[in-house]
């Protein structure tokens, strides 16, 4: 076979088996999920055509997975950057909501400027906000060797509990008064939605930062020298690369991420900051990030997949009588065998054509 | 030396059942289209040593692993104890009385040797009595020639008795064919001879057949009876070690293809200090001070060879100056600067690492063998590329790849292309790799850990030509090896490190092996002043 065939082939199968296991990830999850619903008396069949028909049957179900879709996409980069570097960050969630926090903040703060200033202003806090969360879990690692997964996920409860205290107190809304909630956004500052669709602009956006973040991450000396840290942290040392600067700014670009879907939440949903915004997003993110194989890139449509199985929950609920919550426990199932599937990465008998034949001695 | 008088007498050992023969049956491995063995065969006669030569990649691993049931051979049979006998899995050649001791140690560090070999038994029971366990494995190792301690951690060991300990845990799994695989290259030369010659002992006693692979001609003249010269895939050639020397041996591997001829270092050493390092401390890994204040200079044009017993603080000094280690005291100069290995300071004095386990050191096992070889690099033209505020941010991946298509042919480096990770090259390409990357530039210091540890022949020859070249050309070369041979070889000074400073200091002409060894071991004959330029006379 000629060189450049074989190197298709090689890169050909190297995808291929890429996608395979996380596709047999998923299809082991609908089986077993379908088993499970089967045993609370509903037809899996029916569910899974009920499931298709609010995720992507109509023209409004897309809309809705959409709109879903992209503070997953955003979430999603706060742990797959950080996984570049070899880094497991779960605190998306906390990254959303002080993002979120600051840039209500800073919009009725700026209340009377023009929007040119203001949309920037709020995106700018947004992100600074949760880039101050996960980059201080990168610090924190990076200086006190505290492991950045368990404080990633700590300091969202911290964010969490900073978020209920301004909503409740020094920035609550007077009027708002049984769902405690900062003052509402200028109707002039909330983002539109895309020409003739109900979608919001942040999906826009969050493609935007997914191809950046790719762009970032193998197009450029930054995230080479990332990659180098993750993939081998003495290399990285001996090649005299600033692996604690690399690691602390990795995780505040992840966690301004992250901060900016906080934004969009406000900017283009809610409309102020309240305890709604801990809507999961934050935590599905983490799981998308796994599907995606860390891939900034392959996030985008696993994304929309799970918007699409959060958007697809309420029909079930109407149809079925099935709980609301019953997508997660869909969602739980495909990061548990998910996560068991990793194992078989590359042991499938079905790729073994593509073992490098250098392999020897 | 006389290796073979530490020989123990057969006679002194209990006789055992036989040992079997092992014969492998024209094999034949392919990997996609690339054939790793041809038809190799290969006969261990029982009760001998037989020795398996063939350079990096000639399929010296691949043949064992088939044997050893790792892979399955797509042609071609093996033969224990003449039968045919079809070995699945690792496991499977541990019934058939076939064990494998490994270049690297695989016994758990923290364990003791009698924790590693009751938990390396097939059945271990849910609760185990330590008592009846110890008694049991000291009655097997009075059986033995072997004395190693028990009761100690493996990370305490010295190199040559953790291998003792691996080579003891096989026989204690009723290994009757053993199988190392280049057992000696942690071992200091004393420690190899007594572990090669205490495992001849039971071959001659016919308690064991031994297969050993290895690149040291010297071992397989010594202690091996029949020789299995292998090169790219196919049988070079076989028979008694009698009827061959080195030269022929030699021939018999590397073949028609040219090898790099010696290089003499050309000059005296240059007078003018480049890397100056004082009072240098450093902790190792956990936490305790390994180095206790390093003094060393090495000038321009230099190889200073630093001789030691493992784990005497040389892996420290090579991380701090390599960047992978902080250093806690004490100040490292290169060219008069202070050096804190930062990739600037690296590029401005030229500064290059040959660290040992490149693959461990160096590389990133997932990245592609043209991002590996792009880690000096990656950073400035020709890889970057466009104008402009953000130039230096862009990678150009075509150009990268162009780069490492000339440094894999420059340095011969054998793989599937550019694209391949750099996990799935041999130890030796691996090491051809790295060694592109941080000599294929200008090189000011160069700071050589190990460099030829577990190569063969030819490539030790040519990583050896390419640091004298380097010396030639003026770099000054801090050479840390566990191997004296090879320092006494290449280096222009040679100091002896211990318990993490420098005890001694002489040249290879004028070295005095006693005191050298003395030195190693931490027990000089007489005080010595590790006083900074201060050389220690040679008796």
């Amino acid at each position: 076979m000629p060189p450049f065939m074989h190197r298709a082939v090689t890169h050909l199968s190297a995808s291929v088996s890429a996608l395979a296991v996380p596709a047999a990830a998923v299809a082991v999850s609908l089986a077993l999920f379908g088993a499970f619903v089967a045993l609370v008396g509903v037809d899996p069949v029916e569910m899974y055509q009920l499931m298709y028909r609010g995720a992507f049957g109509t023209w409004f179900s897309w809309q809705n997975t959409l709109t879903r879709a992209s503070p997953l996409i955003l979430t999603a980069l706060c742990t797959a950057l950080p996984a570049q570097l070899g880094l497991v960050i779960i605190g998306g969630e906390g990254a959303l909501v002080l993002g979120a926090l600051a840039a209500a903040a800073t919009g009725v703060a700026l209340n009377g400027a023009p929007v040119a200033l203001v949309w920037p202003a709020m995106a700018l806090a947004g992100m600074a906000g949760g880039a101050l969360l996960i980059g201080g879990a990168g610090a924190l690692r990076q200086w006190r060797g505290v492991n950045e997964t368990i404080s990633s996920l700590l300091l969202t409860y911290i964010a969490i509990a900073v978020l209920n205290h301004m909503v409740e107190g020094p920035l609550k809304d007077p009027a708002s008064l049984n769902k405690p909630s900062t003052a509402p956004l200028a109707d002039t500052y909330m983002i539109g939605t895309l020409p003739g669709s109900s979608v919001h602009w942040g999906l826009v956006v969050g493609i935007v930062c997914a191809v950046a973040a790719w762009v970032l991450m193998r197009r450029t000396t930054f995230g080479f020298a990332a990659r180098m840290v993750g993939g081998n942290p003495r290399a990285a040392r001996m090649a005299g690369l600033p692996v604690g600067r690399l690691l602390v700014v990795t995780t505040a670009l992840a966690g301004a991420a992250a901060g900016l879907a906080g934004m969009v939440e406000v900017a283009a949903v809610h409309g102020r900051a309240s305890a709604s915004l801990v809507a999961g997003y934050g935590s599905t993110g983490i799981l998308v990030a796994f599907l995606a194989r860390q891939n900034p890139l392959a996030v985008i449509p696993v994304a929309v997949l799970f918007g699409g199985i959060g958007a697809s929950g309420g029909l079930l609920q109407r149809r079925l009588d099935l709980p609301d919550a019953s997508v997660l426990v869909l969602q739980g199932i495909i990061f548990v065998v998910l996560l068991a599937s990793e194992a078989m990465q590359g042991r499938l008998r079905l790729f073994a054509f593509a073992t490098p034949a250098a392999k020897e001695a | 030396m006389n290796v073979m008088s530490r020989i123990i007498p057969p006679a002194s050992l209990p006789a055992g059942p036989p040992a079997p023969g092992l014969e492998a049956v024209a094999i034949t491995k392919r990997f996609g289209a690339f054939t790793a063995l041809d038809a190799v065969s290969l006969k261990l006669r029982p009760g001998t040593v037989h020795a398996l030569l063939g350079e990096n990649g000639a399929g010296k691993s691949t043949l064992v692993k088939c044997i050893m049931g790792f892979y399955r051979p797509d042609e071609g049979a093996v033969v224990v104890d003449d039968r045919e006998v079809v070995i699945g899995d690792p496991r499977a050649a541990q019934t058939h009385g076939l064990g494998m001791v490994y270049q690297h140690f695989t016994l758990v560090p923290r364990m003791t040797v009698l924790e590693n070999l009751v938990m390396a038994r097939a059945s271990v029971p849910a609760v185990i009595d330590w008592r009846a366990e110890r008694r049991r494995l000291a009655d097997f190792l009075a059986t033995m020639p072997f004395a190693i301690d028990v009761d100690a951690p493996v990370a305490t060991l010295a190199a040559g008795d953790k291998q003792k300990a691996e080579i003891v845990k096989q026989l204690y799994l009723n290994a009757r064919v053993l199988i190392l695989d280049e057992p000696t290259s942690v071992l200091t030369p004393d420690e190899a001879d007594e572990t090669l010659g205490l495992i001849r002992g039971m071959a001659l006693a016919g308690r064991l057949s031994v297969l050993i692979i290895t690149h040291k001609f010297r071992e397989v003249m010594a202690f091996a009876d029949d020789v299995t010269v292998l090169r790219r895939g196919r049988l070079a050639g076989s028979g008694a070690v009698a009827d061959h020397t080195p030269d022929s041996l030699a021939r018999l591997m590397i073949g028609d293809s040219s090898t790099a001829v010696p290089v003499e270092r050309r000059g005296p050493a240059g007078m003018a200090a480049r890397l100056r390092i004082a009072g240098l401390r450093a902790d190792d890994d956990s936490g305790l001070p390994a180095l206790h204040g390093v003094d060393l200079t090495v000038n321009m044009g230099e190889i200073v060879g630093v001789a030691g017993v493992s784990g005497n603080g040389q892996v420290e000094l090579v991380q701090v100056l390599a960047g992978q280690r902080a250093a806690t005291a004490g100040s490292v100069q290169v060219g008069g600067e202070p050096y804190r290995a930062t990739r600037a300071e690296m590029r401005r004095h030229k500064v290059h690492c040959l660290p040992e386990e490149p693959l461990r050191n160096a590389c990133v096992p997932g990245m592609t063998v043209a991002e590996n070889m792009a880690f000096r690099s990656f950073d400035e033209p020709p890889i970057t590329r466009g104008g402009g505020w953000l130039g230096g941010w862009w990678l150009d991946p075509a150009a990268m790849r162009r780069a490492a298509l000339d440094l894999i042919a420059r340095y011969r480096v054998k793989t599937t292309g550019p694209d391949a990770p750099i996990a799935t090259l041999s130890g030796g390409n691996v090491q051809r790799a790295v060694l592109a990357r941080e000599l294929s530039r200008e090189v000011d210091v160069l700071i050589a850990a190990n460099p030829v540890f577990g190569l063969d022949f030819a490539a030790v020859a040519d990583i050896h030509a390419q640091i004298v070249e380097a010396r030639n050309r003026g770099t000054a070369v801090l050479l840390v090896s566990e191997d004296l041979d090879e320092l006494l070889e290449l280096s222009d000074r040679l100091v002896v490190m211990s318990h993490g400073a420098i005890v001694h200091e002489t040249t290879p002409a004028a070295a005095d092996l006693t005191v050298i060894g003395r030195c190693m071991a931490g027990n000089p004959a007489h005080p010595v002043a590790p006083a900074d330029g201060q050389r220690q006379p040679a008796r």
